[in-house]
């Protein structure tokens, strides 16, 4: 069964433990100035951002059928059965075509090191593995964070947003958002107000770039056979040409 | 003559500038990494080293495949002189490109990656392997060039046995990748400005890159009849700029067909930045393609000349576009290229253009050098510039 997250921002009260557990266990420097910084980077792979009152969680979405690992092309990026999207630094060529292709503008680099690689959440991988929560779920202290099985979370989501209407935007962005992703929101605003991007397709990405992707074998086949033919009968041409002694 | 050495040494002044800050620039990047030469980021990760160094690179050599099409599969034959160049710029071109790409990748030490770990549903893996192989077969296509010069019979036979499947393959090759570079950018549909991002980009990529192709092979033949002091092959180039008027109307017809299917025509209306760039593009696009519809303009060879710089301009503006204008919107931020990006790509463009003279005047790459060759050793670096008129009207 595949897992996932559920951040609900109406429980979310900005404490940060999220971020600070997320540091510890990639082993990054964490303190007040990297705390007070709002946007992902390579040393900081998961946030909280404030929206007014109101807090918003960023973290890779470990979308179903993900952008960057069809765009990547050694795969370094695969989606792992289990749930999480995970990155092979070893096989990284540092070309940043997933950057430039993830809808959720998540995957960030290592731009001052010198054998950079790509940074971003693996949902704890070999946590998940384990059955152990991810660091960030095990360190929230108001459940604003919960990690799980993606059925058992949307079910969470469908019955907080029906006990409490009134207190709930009644939607769960991460349902159907560029195919489906494993990071689920729910809030009580429209999602667009704490900074998701909801101009996303329902279609996964990955569609796109394969709909021309799939072309190819028509083009070897049929450009082949044309061009062989073309020049077959051009050739022959100049061939009869010669050898009647016309044009030539 | 006098005159002719100051420009001469004007030139080279400014190549050994552009070669040194490239080399500075270079120094710094493998000392300091990206961050420290680029003014690139987490919301911009792609600038003008894949914008113009790889995206145009890759189209302005496309008039290798192009010619190679026309001479040798269609069978056009009075096209060949001007083949050899064509294919020996696409050569450079591509090797070109592979050392711009050093330079972008954040482990250049992994570029053979791609061809060993594979994901054959990425863009950018087909991609890697086309440039590989296609540069390959133009090393293959270029060779007879220096087999020759080294009087060896034998390897030049084998190369007349697989010339004709060597040049289907390479036009296969260059037409998926051509595409594919369009393609690239079919998954950023919420990043790149409407006026760009359309399904047809692979189809769009391909047809001007054929146009730049044409525009480049009249652009070089120009440029080597003065500075080889040859006569411009003024029919052959003024054949190319019939085709590629027609081309280039096509071209735009389609473009704003698809613009018009997509609803963006209103978004011209809109007074931004996008609009403008737009507009240079479409202008430097179409100019060209009304003028050379005219033949008083394709035999003048000043004009010609003219026409074929706008679409390469042209098409440079468009690459632009879509890889670095049309995506800051999206990506909320802007992005100005620091000077060492800068610097790179200009000594990239520089050692091109000097490479390129140093084997032309070395192997035989024009026709009547490979006869002229043995009577007059090539004078270095000092070609007669202006003894022959560049051309008879």
């Amino acid at each position: 069964m595949p897992k996932a997250i559920l951040y609900d921002s109406t429980l979310c009260v900005g404490c940060k433990a999220c971020e600070g557990a997320c540091a510890e266990r990639w082993r990054l420097p964490y303190d007040d100035k990297v705390a007070a910084e709002s946007r992902l980077s390579a040393h900081k792979l998961t946030t909280i951002q404030t929206f007014g009152e109101r807090y918003s969680r960023r973290l890779c979405m470990h979308c179903a059928d993900p952008a960057c690992a069809s765009v990547c092309p050694v795969g370094a990026l695969q989606k792992t059965a289990l749930g999480p999207v995970v990155y092979d630094a070893g096989k990284c060529m540092g070309c940043r075509y997933c950057m430039l292709a993830c809808p959720f503008q998540v995957p960030v680099y290592e731009w001052h090191n010198r054998l950079p690689k790509v940074r971003k959440c693996d949902m704890c991988y070999e946590r998940q593995i384990a059955g152990k929560p991810t660091a960030c779920a095990a360190a929230c202290p108001t459940g604003a964070t919960v990690c799980g099985e993606r059925e058992a979370l949307i079910a969470e989501a469908r019955r907080r947003l029906a006990e409490k209407p009134g207190d709930y935007y009644q939607r769960i962005y991460g349902l159907k958002e560029a195919g489906g992703t494993s990071v689920l929101y729910i809030s009580a605003v429209p999602f667009e107000q704490i900074g998701l991007r909801t101009n996303l397709s329902q279609q996964p990405m990955p569609a796109l770039t394969w709909r021309a992707l799939s072309l190819v074998p028509d083009v070897v086949s049929v450009g082949t056979v044309l061009l062989g033919g073309v020049w077959w009968i051009t050739n022959r041409r100049d061939e009869v040409a010669r050898k009647e002694g016309g044009r030539q | 003559m006098k005159r002719l050495l100051a420009r001469l040494t004007i030139w080279r002044t400014i190549f050994v500038a552009l070669m040194a800050a490239g080399a500075f620039a270079a120094y710094l990047r493998v000392r300091y990494g990206l961050g420290s030469v680029t003014n690139l980021n987490d919301q911009f990760p792609w600038g003008i080293w894949i914008g113009f160094d790889i995206l145009c690179g890759v189209g302005l050599a496309a008039g290798g495949f192009t010619l190679v099409a026309v001479v040798h599969i269609f069978n056009i034959e009075r096209y060949k002189p001007i083949l050899r160049p064509a294919i020996l710029t696409a050569f450079l071109g591509y090797l070109l490109v592979i050392l711009a790409l050093l330079f972008d990748l954040g482990r250049p030490d992994r570029i053979w990656h791609p061809l060993v770990m594979w994901n054959p549903h990425s863009v950018m893996f087909e991609v890697a392997w086309c440039v590989t192989l296609y540069t390959t077969v133009l090393a293959l296509e270029f060779a007879p060039a220096v087999f020759e010069r080294l009087g060896w019979k034998t390897p030049l036979g084998w190369l007349k046995f697989v010339s004709v499947p060597l040049m289907i393959v390479g036009v296969i090759l260059s037409t998926l990748h051509q595409s594919s570079l369009g393609s690239l950018y079919l998954i950023v549909p919420h990043k790149l400005y409407a006026l760009w991002y359309t399904p047809l980009l692979p189809v769009f990529f391909y047809v001007s890159a054929i146009c730049v192709g044409l525009a480049m092979t009249i652009f070089e033949s120009w440029h080597s009849s003065r500075a080889f002091g040859r006569e411009l092959e003024l029919p052959l180039a003024a054949g190319l700029a019939r085709v590629l008027a027609v081309l280039l109307t096509t071209f735009l017809f389609v473009r704003f067909l698809d613009l018009h299917d997509r609803g963006a025509l209103t978004l011209l209306r809109e007074n931004r930045t996008e609009t403008w760039l737009f507009g240079l593009e479409i202008l430097l696009l179409a100019a060209p393609a009304v003028l050379l519809f005219q033949g008083r303009i394709r035999w003048n060879p000043g004009k010609l000349y003219a026409c074929a710089v706008m679409v390469i301009f042209g098409f440079i503006a468009n690459r632009l576009n879509v890889s670095v204008t049309g995506m800051e919107a999206g990506s909320g931020t802007h992005y100005i290229p620091k000077w060492t990006e800068v610097a790179v790509t200009l000594s990239i463009v520089a050692l091109g253009f000097a490479v390129f003279r140093v084997v032309a005047q070395n192997f035989p790459v024009f026709e009547e050098r490979r006869a002229a060759r043995v009577r007059q050793p090539v004078a270095r670096e000092a070609p007669a510039d202006d003894g022959v008129p560049a051309g008879v009207g």
